[in-house]
């Protein structure tokens, strides 16, 4: 069970590199949404047994975070046409090389923590905490409104990995409650994606200076 | 009947939703006020019998966050059916929604006694008030909203990560993991230590960026300046509060584990540094809208500091909260009706408003003098009774600091409003056809008498409710 949840979340980790490192918004968008089909596989390897509603849950990610959203986001770049990022504010190549060191990091740092004795060995939470920290880059150091979002659904994910640890603890309600809010959320981005795009002629968010002291 | 408190307003957020008339649907707004206002006076008085499960109940400071946010819908409402007969030319059918949706989703908060509930139902208010702010759908609106989004997505992210510790706090120390309240609350001694400081650090900062405090407050003037007034009205007065009562629930299960030491201090810093950035941006604003974000941010900040000082200030904690919601209600009310009469936020074009519309300008120096603690104001009262505690306790540093920080914001602020209110109206200021009607100017009115009323005898059922609410806070280690 761990060996196949392990190789799962290091695929994930390679997948935030790769993030990280390219520069076609559809290439982002597929691998956000790769990370999102392996997600919402893994409840399923982290429960002894399939119950119905881990099987739910899991189906509901999958749809959600694996084809639904990612779907969204490229109907939106389509309708706007931008197919890259401009230079960013961090380089392609520093900023891979930034979330490889901030993986290391998290590593070192996982096993550092005060974890329950049943979650010292597998990955999830070195893991969580890297793909966190890989969300706050793309986050915060690339300019196109797109982009930004792109790195908050993988932030969200990273907290997701961690939610893996709690299972019993999140009801079915909960979770549903999660996924949902995480649709209208991108549902409403698309609709200031487009706002922003007829009002800026652009998706730079660095046009959008009008309001400081 | 119990939820339909939450029900009724998604039910009338449809109907809002598929009603053809642009001018007939705003009228929704009152509507679901009424029957919301109702039925929580009804839940108020009626106090015994509550409905209760593991997951949803109304425990007193869920109440008394419930009854602010009732009260203040209301108005507003009222305010928002006269306002949007001025703005026919737009289409108000996604507005009208949202603010039923947003409605729905702060009783939820309240409502909940699940941590993963109430973030949802905080997550669901982030998302409702993002279209309200760029109801006007010029470039300076739709950056605000855009802010507003992000840093409020990334806040709340953060506030789920929070709550996921809280649970893992429970493994770890090898109970049954649960998000429940009241199962927090029983097992609250033994939950692991660093994964509840952790915890409780990663909510202040999540559900800290929603109330707005420095410095992740950021967003703040930028939403409340572009968004209607009446918009600022309830992010103000009551997406804040829900926020406030997150972040009393975390308090309250680390009280109750005996960790008052370990987060006093910082809610004391986050408080003062909240009520020192405000007062930075307040003295010389040029914008009167962004001056009341500020002041907002402010009032926050005082919140969070009458939390730090744990259970002597709680009762002035919680009547401040409602001061501050109904005495920001007055204020956003009256600077929307000057913004509507001359068109514009600047200080250098709006002058002399006290000729111009002189009970909305004369409200908007009564909530001035109200939100800055002036006797015989609500909040006076409340901020008084915070600084008692403060000086009993022996925080002499805070409550010194406290003082001057209030000094300050009183000039500051003191000093854009005056600039408003009084001297001639400029030559060159425009003149839009907007003129004070009942539907506009008694709302703020009824809400500065109710200010005042609070300031000079605090009625019987919210003292009950107060005290019960303090009561239940109050964790007796």
């Amino acid at each position: 069970m761990n060996t196949s949840l392990n190789s799962l979340l290091v695929v994930v980790l390679a997948l935030n590199l790769f993030a990280l490192g390219t520069s076609r918004m559809v290439t982002v968008i597929k691998i956000v949404s790769l990370q999102g089909i392996l997600l919402g596989v893994m409840p399923l390897l982290v429960e002894e047994s399939i119950t119905l509603t881990a099987g739910m849950a899991s189906t509901v990610a999958v749809l959600l975070k694996g084809l639904v959203i990612p779907a969204m986001l490229l109907r939106a770049i389509r309708d706007v046409h931008i197919k890259r990022e401009i230079e960013p504010l961090i380089g392609f190549l520093p900023s891979m090389l930034l979330g490889a060191l901030a993986t290391g990091f998290a590593l070192l740092f996982a096993s550092s923590l005060p974890l329950a004795g049943e979650h010292t060995t597998p990955l999830l939470v070195s893991a969580s905490l890297a793909t966190i920290f890989t969300g706050f880059i793309l986050l915060t150091m690339r300019a196109k409104a797109i982009t930004q979002i792109m790195g908050y659904l993988v932030l969200e994910n990273g907290i997701y990995i961690f939610g893996l640890l709690l299972v019993e603890a999140m009801p079915l309600v909960v979770e549903l409650g999660v996924m949902l809010d995480l649709f209208v959320a991108i549902f409403v981005i698309c609709i200031m994606v487009n706002h922003i795009n007829k009002t800026f002629s652009s998706l730079d968010t660095r046009l959008m200076t009008s309001l400081k002291e | 009947m119990t939820l339909a408190l939450i029900t009724i307003p998604f039910l009338l957020a449809l109907l809002a939703l598929a009603m053809p008339s642009n001018r007939w649907r705003p009228w929704t707004l009152p509507l679901a006020g009424l029957i919301h206002c109702a039925l929580t006076l009804h839940t108020v008085f009626r106090n015994k019998n509550r409905y209760h499960s593991e997951w949803f109940g109304l425990d007193a400071a869920g109440l008394l966050v419930l009854l602010l946010i009732s009260l203040l819908f209301l108005v507003t409402a009222v305010y928002l059916a006269g306002y949007l007969r001025y703005r026919q030319e737009r289409d108000n059918r996604i507005f009208v929604t949202c603010l039923l949706c947003l409605l729905g989703s702060m009783t939820l908060v309240t409502w909940a006694q699940h941590m993963g509930i109430m973030w949802v139902a905080i997550e669901t208010t982030a998302l409702s008030t993002a279209p309200l702010i760029y109801f006007n759908k010029t470039p300076r609106s739709i950056e605000a909203t855009w802010k507003y989004l992000l840093i409020g997505f990334v806040g709340i992210a953060l506030a789920l990560l929070g709550t996921l510790f809280l649970a893992y706090s429970s493994l770890h120390a090898g109970l049954e993991p649960s998000l429940a309240l009241s199962e927090l609350l029983h097992h609250a001694p033994q939950l692991s230590k660093p994964w509840l400081h952790s915890a409780f650090v990663l909510m202040l900062i999540g559900y800290g960026t929603k109330m707005g405090l420095a410095p992740m407050h950021t967003w703040k003037p930028d939403a409340y300046g572009e968004a209607p007034g009446a918009i600022g009205t309830l992010l103000a007065g009551c997406v804040t509060s829900c926020a406030f009562l997150c972040i009393l629930r975390v308090w309250q299960v680390c009280t109750a584990a005996g960790e008052a030491a370990f987060i006093s201090p910082m809610l004391l810093f986050m408080g003062l540094l909240s009520m020192a950035t405000a007062g930075v941006f307040m003295v010389g604003q040029q914008d009167y809208k962004r001056m009341l974000a500020y002041s907002s941010v402010e009032h926050m900040g005082i919140l969070i500091l009458g939390l730090g000082l744990g259970a002597p200030a709680l009762f002035g904690t919680l009547l401040h909260l409602f001061n501050n919601g109904l005495t920001k209600g007055v204020l956003f009310l009256s600077a929307a009706n000057i913004h509507r009469s001359y068109g514009s936020t600047s200080t250098s074009t709006v002058q002399g408003a006290l000729r111009r519309l002189p009970v909305s300008a004369a409200l908007f120096t009564a909530g001035f003098l109200a939100i800055t603690g002036s006797p015989p104001f609500g909040p006076f009262i409340s901020e008084f009774s915070i600084l008692n505690a403060a000086f009993l306790s022996g925080h002499l540093w805070v409550s010194g600091l406290f003082l001057l920080f209030l000094l300050i914001i009183f000039i500051g602020m003191g000093a854009t409003v005056l600039k408003v209110v009084q001297g001639t109206v400029p030559a060159d200021a425009p003149r839009t056809p907007y003129r004070e009607g009942i539907l506009t100017v008694a709302p703020p009115l009824l809400l500065i008498i109710l200010v005042l009323m609070l300031g000079v005898h605090i009625p019987k059922p919210l003292h009950t409710l107060l005290t019960n609410a303090v009561d239940f806070l109050e964790v007796h280690p």
